[in-house]
């Protein structure tokens, strides 16, 4: 287990270190979001706004125009939803060298409830025209996930959860954009990941292997733009897609993927998210349980779309007797 | 002019003979941008005359501009946050040399570069898109640091619309260049008295105005906004005002220079055309040949 925003946080300053250009614009939240270990290294290159998500973007927007990078931190519910105009006219339509971390995205808020969480923000960000989404899966994740943003001249919007969270990622991880990332390989049901159930996604796979149903599994950071061909390519030769987020199953990870899957090769599919409903408080296990995102009911999922392939193929214009 | 001439960079004229000039760019201004309205057909009239002398002021007096190499390192910064008086800057920049006059009349056209609200990606010497009201003083703060954290010395101007301060990001932001002591920010408000659909008294009241920027920690000005002297002079008291961020109330009247259009809401937009656009172009041209050298374009 590793700290998701201690993740965060020290990338942050280590990129700091590296790249002069780069600027921490805060709304408040350094202490949540972790920003303190730059704001402690480099305050000159801070500007704290105060409470005020909408203002910080277009500040952002401003130091992105004449040639600073800027990381906007805050809670991903206040980015994507009370500044989403500022992001769209400011960052995104604009095309300024924003980068949004949407921190606390999901429902895995250390017990806040509700005004904390998000399950909308992938959806809206990835409706922009020029935005670049990207969800994290753990700590390794996080840090090669900021380093490309920063590297990256355009719009980003990234995902990243709060708490401690398993480790799934080792020294050989390679972050690249748009490109899914196969962990396992199995011919009966393909499981695509993008987020913090990942390590529950490798576990259902071994549940359903078990019972000799072999799951591919995929890691998908990047929400947007989709890696298409990766999904396009499964669907024809796996033939049964499961999807798994941190977020509504309403426009999300999961619809990206079902948008691919029904305009290239349409196969069954089932998304694992949270349903079309608020969380609320709790311990992010009793949440994981509560919303049926955890291994149990992802293998679940994969059953049942297994189920729904055709067993038989009749080639077109032979009929049987 | 203050821009690149050759290389050089002219000095900030006054008195009257400067005045004189920029009256009559603010008359050509006023030309184009009926012109331009009369063959669309569509934009928005009333905001964009009532800002003409502070943008004259602006592009031809105060600020440095570079309009053969708009993205320019050193350039002052100009943010429309009012981006509805679009056809407004357009013709100030293209009378600058930003773009040819000709492009005023693709203005709104499918494919065109100048659309009916500002587009940073399209027009060249326009900042950030704006048109949602409440975001470019943010826009020019982010300019305005960058600016400081990269030891440049270009300054920065934001044009809000009186209604436009009814937007809560706009309080966000007067917050945050006051705290940062922004003394290279300055935001000019187009106080016409005349919102979208109504007058601003009907609203809820932004009163006392000018004591909620000192309030905010701005630094105050309050000056009739087609006097272009007086503009000239608020201009250089935000210049030599430091440590903190200057706001000038420009008092001016919606639709300015077009008889029929000055302080009537109903002239926020709509279409120029028929007798109304015949009289808007004598009422103008009447006034530049009184500078001696007719002639519109």
């Amino acid at each position: 287990m590793s700290s998701l925003r201690e993740a965060l946080g020290q990338t942050l300053r280590d990129l700091g270190a590296e790249n002069p250009r780069i600027v921490v614009v805060n709304a408040d939240l350094r202490n949540s979001v972790k920003s303190n270990y730059f704001v402690d290294a480099y305050p000159e290159r801070t500007i704290d706004v105060g409470i005020a998500e909408q203002n910080m973007m277009g500040v952002a927007a401003g130091l992105a125009s004449a040639g600073f990078i800027p990381f906007a931190l805050t809670f991903a519910r206040f980015a994507s939803k009370r500044a989403a105009d500022q992001i769209s006219m400011c960052v995104d339509y604009s095309f300024n060298n924003v980068k949004i971390i949407g921190a606390y995205a999901g429902i895995f808020t250390g017990r806040q409830g509700v005004s904390q969480q998000t399950l909308e923000d992938t959806a809206t960000m990835r409706a922009m025209p020029n935005m670049t989404v990207i969800d994290t899966a753990d700590v390794v994740e996080i840090k090669h996930v900021l380093r490309f943003a920063a590297s990256y001249e355009g719009p980003v919007y990234v995902r990243i959860g709060r708490d401690e969270w398993p480790v799934v990622f080792g020294d050989d991880y390679r972050f690249e954009l748009g490109k899914g990332q196969w962990l396992r390989r199995g011919g009966d049901v393909a499981i695509l990941n993008s987020g913090l159930m990942l390590s529950h996604a490798l576990d259902a796979a071994d549940t359903l292997a078990a019972e000799g149903i072999e799951a591919s599994v995929v890691n998908m950071p990047t929400v947007k733009p989709i890696d298409a061909a990766l999904i396009a390519e499964i669907a024809a030769n796996v033939g049964a897609i499961v999807t798994v987020e941190n977020h509504s199953i309403l426009g999300g990870f999961g619809g990206a993927v079902a948008e691919v899957v029904v305009e290239t090769h349409p196969v069954p599919m089932e998304r694992v998210g949270v349903l079309d409903e608020y969380s609320e408080s709790a311990p992010n296990a009793d949440l994981a349980e509560r919303h049926k995102l955890t291994a149990p009911f992802i293998a679940d999922a994969a059953r049942r779309v297994v189920k729904r392939k055709p067993r038989v193929i009749r080639p077109v214009g032979i009929r049987h007797a | 002019m203050r821009y690149e001439e050759l290389g050089k960079i002219r000095p900030r004229l006054r008195g009257e003979e400067e005045v004189r000039r920029l009256a009559h760019m603010a008359e050509r201004v006023r030309y184009d941008i009926i012109d331009t309205l009369g063959v669309i057909g569509s934009g928005h009239p009333g905001p964009s005359l009532s800002i003409v002398e502070t943008l004259v002021a602006l592009y031809f007096n105060e600020m440095t501009v570079f309009p053969t190499t708009p993205k320019h390192p050193e350039r002052d910064r100009f943010i429309l946050s009012k981006g509805h008086g679009a056809v407004g800057l357009y013709a100030v920049l293209s009378l600058a040399g930003f773009f040819p006059r000709d492009e005023l009349f693709t203005f709104e056209c499918l494919g065109s570069r100048l659309q009916g609200h500002p587009d940073a990606r399209l027009t060249p010497g326009v900042e950030v898109s704006t048109g949602s009201l409440g975001q470019g003083l943010s826009f020019a703060i982010g300019t305005a640091m960058a600016a400081r954290l990269g030891g440049k010395g270009f300054r920065n101007y934001c044009l809000l619309g009186d209604g436009e301060t009814q937007e809560g990001n706009v309080w966000e932001a007067a917050m945050a260049a006051s705290k940062f002591r922004l003394d290279n920010l300055v935001a000019i408000v187009d106080w016409n008295g005349l919102q979208g659909g109504v007058t601003l008294d009907v609203m809820p009241s932004m009163e006392p105005y000018g004591a909620k920027w000192e309030a905010f920690g701005w630094h105050v000005l309050d000056v009739p906004g087609h006097d272009i002297a007086a503009l000239l002079d608020a201009l250089d008291e935000a210049r030599s005002t430091a440590g903190k961020p200057t706001v000038i109330v420009a008092r001016t009247i919606k639709g300015y220079g077009v008889s029929y259009m000055e302080n009537q809401v109903g002239w926020h937009s709509g279409t120029v055309e028929g007798e109304n656009l015949l009289t808007a172009k004598r009422e103008i041209q009447n006034r530049l040949d009184s500078f001696g050298q007719g002639g519109a374009a």
